[in-house]
């Protein structure tokens, strides 16, 4: 690390737009984006799995709630959605005194609940298509084994529906990633925020809006190595001998 | 990658050259709007303001075609550069930063900049001690955001907005503690129902951020243009055509004229 430092110290030196303060931005931009985009992915996994077995149950109410939420959710642009939550939440009457204000006051709170609830949409779905394409052979063996419905479940259904969804949840991860771009527009310096700092603070567009797109790069094919390595590991049975 | 911008905009200028300087019977002239009260659109969709009004007798005093581009302000510069328009008149503020980019008029205004708080704000003052670990709201890119990062970057925290509007929503939902605008954007945004009020002095110095006020800026090879304004608005300022714009939308002291309509 310090000799890569030190070799391209002397090409830094010449340069007006990359300097240690705006590499600091960078950094810090770095770091809220990979925030931002891992904690709503975390809490929409863990919404989207139970919300995934309620989209697949029998009881038409909970069916058609869930439904409800992530045609909502689905249908509409993220964008929106984080503009609602951030401008919108807060000119709701009472709410400004109320105890969440300061939740809702700092961008950062609004960005979350916009971005868990958008993908939790996504991966409710992802989930639900997997459940559903359970081959009706293997549940009805788990049913002549006496299983109930929540053992079933436990042990045949979920870790099979798990499996057949990565590819789909991978890509998932990955647009939540490019989609968390607009965060920027509610004050957020993420990646995109702090490039648009840049560009808009030297007037030269090639080298933040580059800059940042090679850190979306590393961070996507990071992502992409990791679900293909998880693939191989757990969908190994599929493989062709 | 300083060389790599060197060499591109080096190709960029070789494909300009080839294309010849053109005999500028039409001038279109990029501008940023809504930014009231120097650009806007009235109810009936005209474009009105002081850029515009001033920008319309430019023209006609140099005897030149003159239309109007929209384009936003983050793109605006890079509008001028790959020819979208020929001049950009939307109240930019002449530095050294953008001198590098594009060729500036004469300064045709020198607008201050202001703190704009909440009437009720518990601020003392807008010294660093008193911005310790406040919100401060700018547009992003402007030399107010300059200013306030380079001051109170390490003390507050400063959110940066893509127009003043949405400083003026953020201001209203209370996530701001203070401002800090071009005074007759502030104004027109924040001062009208009485719940805000400016802090501090009116600013226009230092001049490495507030520059030497508003100027028209031109691609750096557009010379004779720019002399062609240059002379007009010596005109205008002598004749006293300036004056009657100015006087339409400002005040003496650099606030706001009322306005019809308003």
């Amino acid at each position: 690390m310090q000799e890569l430092l030190q070799s391209i110290a002397p090409w830094l030196s010449d340069n007006a737009i990359f300097t240690p303060s705006t590499i600091a931005q960078y950094w810090g931009g770095f770091v809220n984006t990979v925030q931002l985009v891992f904690i709503s992915l975390v809490i929409g996994l863990f919404l989207a799995v139970p919300l995934a077995i309620g989209r697949a149950s029998p009881i038409w109410l909970l069916r058609k709630g869930i439904w409800l939420y992530t045609w909502i959710f689905r249908g509409t642009p993220l964008l929106i959605q984080l503009y609602i939550a951030y401008y919108g939440l807060a000119f709701i009457p009472g709410v400004q005194d109320s105890l969440i204000w300061p939740l809702i006051k700092d961008p950062l709170y609004p960005a979350l609940l916009a971005f868990t609830l958008n993908t939790a949409a996504y991966t409710t779905e992802i989930f639900y298509g997997a459940i559903k394409a359970m081959p009706r052979g293997e549940l009805e063996a788990a049913r002549a084994y006496g299983m109930s419905p929540m053992l079933a479940y436990r042990r045949i259904i979920l870790p099979s529906a798990l499996r057949r969804a990565l590819p789909a949840y991978g890509n998932e991860v990955i647009f939540m990633l490019h989609a968390s771009a607009i965060a920027s527009v509610v004050t957020i310096a993420d990646l995109t925020g702090v490039a648009y700092n840049i560009y808009s603070r030297y007037y030269a567009p090639f080298s933040a809006f580059i800059f940042v797109a090679l850190c979306y790069m590393v961070l996507s094919f990071s992502i992409q190595g990791g679900f293909r390595l998880l693939e191989k590991r757990m969908l190994a049975h599929l493989k062709p001998r | 990658m300083k060389r790599l911008l060197t060499v591109s905009l080096l190709g960029a200028a070789m494909a300009a050259g080839s294309a010849q300087a053109r005999d500028y019977d039409t001038v279109r002239i990029g501008v940023d709007i809504p930014y009231v009260p120097m650009e806007y659109r009235t109810p009936s969709g005209e474009l009105a303001g002081f850029d515009i009004e001033l920008g319309n007798a430019l023209c006609k005093q140099a005897e030149l075609k003159c239309n109007w581009v929209e384009q936003g302000w983050d793109g605006i510069i890079p509008g001028l550069m790959s020819r979208k328009f020929d001049a950009i008149m939307s109240s930019m503020t002449i530095n050294d930063e953008r001198r590098q980019q594009v060729l500036f008029s004469d300064p045709y205004l020198v607008p201050p900049s202001a703190w704009f708080a909440p009437t009720s704000t518990s601020l003392a003052g807008v010294e660093s001690s008193d911005l310790k670990d406040k919100n401060i709201g700018v547009q992003r890119g402007t030399v107010q955001d300059s200013y306030v990062t380079d001051k109170f970057g390490d003390v507050a925290n400063i959110q940066r907005y893509a127009s003043a509007d949405d400083v003026a929503v953020d201001m209203e939902t209370g996530r701001l503690d203070i401002a800090f605008l071009d005074y007759p954007t502030g104004q027109a945004a924040l001062l009208k129902g009485g719940k805000y009020k400016t802090m501090g002095e009116l600013m226009t110095e230092p001049k490495e951020y507030f520059g030497d006020g508003f100027g028209i800026a031109f691609r750096q090879r557009d010379k004779d243009l720019a002399e062609t304004f240059n002379k007009a608005l010596a005109t205008l300022k002598s004749n006293g055509t300036y004056d009657e714009i100015h006087d339409k939308y400002f005040n003496e002291d650099g606030t706001n004229a009322p306005q019809a309509g308003d």
